[in-house]
């Protein structure tokens, strides 16, 4: 830790507690910051109140630079939202995030004690960062129940998976979940022959039955109808609090119902991705009117 | 320029030596033959007559090339002491040549084999003096093996006389031969130190003898043979290191062919052709068909027929790839495993046709004329024609891809096809007429690599199974889509190959290859040029 | 807990559904009542086919569960035979030709001794380690640098063929010590009792059908766990089943070994029954047999590859009689009709008669080009089932 980001910690700490009172701080944990604690390696450390940094981070491909020292920094809680033009680097953003692509340089930490550089995505997974696909990503052949079961948190390594049994609180939990997700009806339907909006939202639930305290969302309402989109937002705003959400999407009206309800209403940072790294960072509204986005969206 | 110049002057001086060297010794030479050696030579017991033989070479003479020419050819007669040679009912005296009338009482001389052999050694070395470049060159081959020091006399007289630098040096290793079993110690020495400047494996093998227990005795001489053994040595693995490297360039070269092709059809279009084997299978039994065609029909330009096979072999097993592609290929886009084993029944189906129609034993291909033989590099190591010619001939087609591919309309619509089928498609390219084009050109450059192959090695139905396992480790360890990366991955699996099989054999090179393409895809699972990015997963 | 759970469990949960149940009585029935009264003929012609089935149990793990198409597993199948056919090479004793301690081909080869690899094989019970463990071990060590690098796909399918093949060039030189071209050949016993009897040949068949049952209901178990159920999200979406946390590594590698080591218990059986083993076992030819035998059958179905091993050799047998010339003609035909037109095999047809048993799995038949291409375009790399 920095002593500038230990700063920035502090502050958005004093911020956050400022809004939430005392609620948010049980939750963060922010208070035990002042005295000596135990870290453990594979748990995540949010003291600081930070739950991801990625600082400085660079990709390239074959000489092109997917991201270009991209910096981006989510608090404990935040609902963020990243929009931003094709080939912005989102999607490579994730990348880098969940293990898939390792950078040329930078830095990316889960709270503060987690390098997720060093870890491979099954290892990342684990310790608490989810990630749904652009493109609807479900175990097609197996049933919407086998689907939530198998992403349930449990213990992963191979002879336990061998005998594994159900409990009751799993089961209750997978119910609970497919109550969520309005999917309690299909529980013995084959995944595949979900529709797109069903299997977007099945996906969402695999995601929740992990509990993460990160989820990072791409594109979750592509090829959903208004209504389940509309659904969708709601969900998302339900779970603002209990987990930090990042959401790129390309649905301007999705994004200001996200933006736009929740707890901390027309106050949540939207960041604008360009050509690797961060053009603009604000609320929706200053996002909106900055000259440099609307010259990128619009300009061309 | 300047090196031969010294070279041949050098060997001037040698041979100046070496004449007046002869003058010295052999001090009646170019004498007539003398009746009494005529006599000696064809009448009496064989050994005496052998010795006179032998004695008579040291002198040779034009009247001793007749008698020997004629006692060859059992056209000698002896009367009264007298020989006579005769020959279509006319006779003549055999040492003055003049015209004479044979005696009525003349008897046949008659020759067992071992006066015949020796007859013969002797008319070899007399072939030494012929004007005709060839015969000389055929007289030198055919006394290597007899090299003994009766001889020597006639060897310097043709080494004096000999003009072509390259008759004169492997002379001059003749002479050497003969003199290194000379009882004369100072004669050996210097017969072996000019041995040592050989580069050849059969002086060696000479040597190597005169080392045996049986042979050498003398300390010194032995010692000096020992070190001429180590100079042949060094001279040989020079050749030898550049036959590895060609054998290696020219199974590269092979495999070059056959990864094209790959390289297209698995590499472009991501299509897993087991197959790709028995289409470089049909196009070799093209070439065989156009063969016999030529053999039938136009012997005169027989050795035209590879020029006229490629194109066919090309068309013909583009026409399968394309009827492949239409009936069962497009049906599995997409679904790599399946298209293996769908294309792997295609192989099946295919090699039983094959089997059917000509047989299951292997067809011969002739190499035209100007395809065999082969050109003298070192002394250990000749390059083949036909070899050269694959080389030459996968880097025309690797030009013809690459240009196809880069520079055509058909290749912008492949690579477009292939980069993003929906995009092309929506841009008005027919896709799924390009694929069956762009399968069709991997299916016919298989064709070429079939043509090419029926010149250097067998063709049966087994010869597409034989490379399939190489070529597509070649198209692994290139990297899918580049061409670029195949050429490479050919030429160094090709060297590397045949560099192993010199250390450790055949088998053991290709296993150690195998793991060692398993290591390399350990630290690039892409290939040598790695495609990075979101597209390569 | 709720209808609608156990109404999705019951389906797949019990290892003894009433099928497999009568299915397992008529084959014990089959085994010991109808074996011992068939002719020699067809007794080591089923024992032979039953090895083959174990062989495409075992692929349907990999490939038709886990999405891996191994092309190498008769390398498995013949290291098992081999570890047999060296105990029964030992047995020989001394009555081959040469009337050595020492097998034929070494006193041919004028060896004076075992090598080091034939220590412990005059051991029955070595001999039953070591078919299991040679190609547990290999699959191993392979599988975990393979696996470690993400090949997967064509490109796993590719090494592991050439994995087969370099093994197949290792074993057919005389110096590897495994008796080069010919290989092992002319038992005499196992176990001490002469072995070309009757009643042996009975004895093998029989075992062998035994242990394919058993390895049926360890292979219904495995799919039936959690295990399995990771094992086919493995093979739908495997960066799914990494996001979600797992390390699919270890579940590919056990379930690559498991599939490994039961190939070379099926080889291990199979060579006592047929006599001889030799490295044209392990030809890229053979190992893509396998595959075929549980493509026929139907993938991702545990009786499927099964009935496809007895469709294929059954039809083996009988063309190499009727239509030697044939026999090629039919097998390349199977391989394209089966991967174009029956993706599910045998099993999915017999499914597609009666509508109403079974789970339907959409997106199985054969779609036009354009648009499975369409669909496909960006999933080159990607071993797609079905």
């Amino acid at each position: 830790m920095t002593p500038d980001l230990l700063d920035a910690g502090a502050k958005r700490l004093a911020e956050y507690r400022e809004k939430h009172g005392a609620e948010a701080t049980a939750q963060s944990g922010g208070q035990a910051a002042s005295f000596a604690r135990v870290v453990q390696s594979n748990v995540v450390d949010i003291a600081s109140g930070g739950i991801l940094y990625v600082d400085e981070v660079t990709v390239s491909f074959d000489g092109f630079r997917a991201l270009n020292k991209l910096s981006l920094d989510i608090r404990v809680g935040e609902l963020r939202c990243i929009i931003g033009p094709n080939g912005a680097g989102k999607t490579t953003m994730m990348d880098v995030i969940t293990g898939k692509t390792k950078p040329d340089s930078g830095k990316a930490f889960f709270g503060s004690n987690i390098d997720l550089l060093r870890l491979r995505e099954s290892e990342i997974a684990e310790r608490g960062i989810g990630r749904k696909f652009q493109k609807p990503t479900v175990f097609e052949h197996l049933s919407v129940f086998e689907n939530l079961e198998l992403a349930a948190k449990t213990d992963r390594r191979v002879r336990r998976t061998m005998f594994a049994k159900l409990t009751a609180s799993e089961l209750d939990q997978l119910h609970s979940t497919m109550k969520l997700i309005q999917l309690a009806q299909e529980s013995a339907r084959v995944a595949g022959n979900l529709s797109h909006g069903q299997k977007q939202w099945l996906e969402i639930g695999m995601l929740l039955m992990q509990k993460p305290q990160l989820l990072l969302l791409d594109e979750p309402v592509a090829g959903m109808t208004d209504e389940e989109t509309e659904r969708t937002a709601e969900l998302f705003l339900s779970l603002e609090g209990k987990h930090s959400l990042v959401v790129v999407e390309h649905d301007m009206k999705f994004i200001g119902e996200l933006v736009n309800g929740g707890q901390r209403e027309k106050k949540k940072i939207v960041t604008v991705l360009h050509e690797g790294s961060v053009l603009a960072e604000g609320s929706l509204a200053d996002v909106q009117s900055n000259d440099r986005v609307i010259e990128v969206y619009l300009g061309r | 320029m300047r090196l031969p110049d010294v070279f041949t002057g050098a060997i001037r001086c040698f041979c100046a030596t070496l004449f007046t060297l002869t003058f010295v010794t052999s001090p009646q030479l170019s004498k007539a033959l003398t009746p009494e050696a005529a006599k000696a030579i064809a009448v009496g017991e064989n050994d005496d007559r052998l010795a006179a033989l032998a004695k008579a070479i040291a002198a040779p003479s034009d009247g001793l090339v007749r008698l020997i020419d004629a006692l060859l050819d059992d056209a000698v007669k002896v009367a009264e002491g007298r020989v006579y040679i005769v020959r279509d009912g006319k006779a003549i005296d055999a040492a003055t040549g003049a015209e004479t009338t044979l005696p009525p009482n003349a008897e046949d001389v008659v020759n067992n084999n071992r006066v015949r052999g020796e007859l013969d050694t002797a008319r070899a070395a007399f072939s030494l003096l012929s004007e005709d470049r060839n015969t000389r060159a055929k007289a030198i081959t055919e006394l290597k093996d007899e090299a003994n020091e009766a001889k020597l006399p006639i060897i310097d007289r043709a080494i004096a006389k000999e003009s072509d630098a390259e008759l004169k040096s492997r002379l001059q290793q003749l002479r050497a031969a003969m003199l290194v079993a000379s009882s004369d110690k100072a004669k050996r020495l210097e017969a072996v130190a000019a041995l040592a400047s050989s580069g050849e494996p059969s002086v060696k093998s000479l040597l190597q003898e005169r080392l045996q227990p049986t042979g050498e005795s003398d300390p010194e001489v032995r010692a000096a043979l020992a070190n001429a053994i180590k100079a042949i040595d060094a001279k040989l693995v020079r050749g030898e290191r550049l036959g590895v490297i060609f054998s290696g360039a020219s199974l590269g070269s092979i495999l070059l062919l056959v990864a094209l092709g790959l390289a297209i059809t698995y590499g472009l279009m991501g299509v897993i052709n087991m197959a790709h084997g028995e289409l470089m299978m049909i196009g070799a039994y093209t070439t065989y068909v156009v063969q016999n065609l030529f053999r039938q029909h136009l012997p005169s330009g027989f050795d035209y027929y590879i020029l006229a096979a490629i194109p066919v072999a090309f068309t013909v097993s583009a026409l399968v790839g394309a009827v492949l592609e239409r009936t069962v290929i497009r049906w599995l886009y997409g679904r790599p495993l399946e298209t293996l084993l769908a294309t792997w029944g295609i192989s099946l189906v295919l090699i039983q046709s094959v089997r059917t129609l000509f047989g299951a034993q292997n067809v011969p291909v002739e190499n035209p004329a100007f395809l065999s033989g082969g050109v003298a590099i070192m002394s250990n190591l000749t390059l083949p024609y036909n070899r050269i010619a694959i080389i030459f001939f996968a880097f025309f087609v690797l030009l013809l891809v690459y240009l196809l591919i880069n520079k055509t309309r058909l290749g912008l619509f492949v690579r477009g096809v292939t980069q993003n089928r929906s995009m092309a498609s929506c841009m008005g390219v027919n896709t799924a007429r390009i694929d069956t084009y762009a399968f069709a050109l991997g299916a016919g450059i298989a064709g070429l690599a079939g043509c090419a192959l029926s010149q250097v090695g067998n063709v049966g139905p087994d010869l597409g199974q034989s490379y399939i396992v190489d070529s597509f480790l070649v198209v692994v360890l290139g990297g899918v889509g580049q061409l670029a990366g195949t050429v490479y991955a050919a030429l160094g699996l090709g060297v590397l190959n045949k560099l192993l099989e010199g250390w450790t054999g055949a088998v053991l090179a290709k296993i150690a290859v195998l793991a060692f393409i398993v290591v390399f895809i350990q630290r690039r699972p892409q290939g040598i040029f790695a495609l990075k990015g979101r597209s390569a997963d | 807990m709720t209808i609608n759970t156990s109404s999705t469990l019951s389906q797949t949960r019990s290892l003894l559904s009433p099928m497999v149940r009568w299915g397992l009585l008529l084959s014990l029935a089959f085994l010991f009542g109808v074996i011992p009264f068939l002719p020699d003929f067809y007794v080591t012609l089923i024992g032979k086919i039953m090895c083959f089935a174990i062989c495409a149990l075992a692929m349907d793990l990999i490939w038709g569960y886990t999405g891996i198409l191994s092309l190498g597993h008769g390398l498995f199948f013949a290291l098992g035979g081999y570890a047999m056919g060296m105990y029964l090479m030992r047995q020989i004793g001394r009555d081959g030709v040469y009337k050595s301690d020492l097998p034929d081909f070494m006193v041919f080869l004028d060896w004076k001794e075992l090598p080091w690899h034939w220590t412990g094989s005059e051991h029955f019970l070595w001999a039953l380690l070591l078919m299991v463990a040679a190609p547990g071990v290999l699959a191993f060590v392979f599988g975990y640098f393979a696996f470690r690098s993400r090949i997967k796909g064509v490109y796993f399918s590719i090494i592991t063929q050439a994995l087969t093949f370099a093994a197949m060039l290792l074993f057919f030189r005389n110096e590897t010590g495994f008796g080069g071209n010919n290989g092992f050949t002319d038992f005499k016993r196992i176990v001490d009792i002469p072995i070309a009897t009757p009643s042996m040949r009975i004895s093998l068949c029989i075992l062998s059908g035994l242990v394919l049952i058993a390895f049926y209901l360890i292979a219904r178990y495995l799919v039936q766990s959690k295990y399995g159920r990771v094992l086919q999200a493995i093979r739908d979406a495997e960066s799914r089943v990494l996001f979600t946390g797992y390390n699919t590594l270890w579940y590919k590698l056990s379930i690559w070994t498991i599939s490994a080591m039961m190939c070379g218990v099926a080889g291990a059986l199979y060579v006592p029954q047929v006599g001889i083993i030799n490295p044209s076992e392990m030809s890229p030819a053979a190992s893509i047999e396998i595959a075929i035998w549980a493509a026929v059958g139907g993938r991702a179905t545990l009786i499927g590859p099964i009935l496809g091993a007895f469709f294929v050799n059954g039809a083996k047998s009988w063309f190499t009689v009727a239509f030697p010339e044939f026999w090629l003609y039919f097998l390349g035909a199977l391989f394209i009709l089966v991967t174009l037109f029956l993706p599910q095999g045998i099993i999915g047809l017999i499914r597609k008669r009666s509508p109403k048993s079974a789970p339907n799995i959409e997106g199985n038949a054969p779609t036009p080009p354009a648009a499975a291409a369409a669909a496909n375009a960006n999933q080159h790399a990607q071993g797609s089932q079905a």
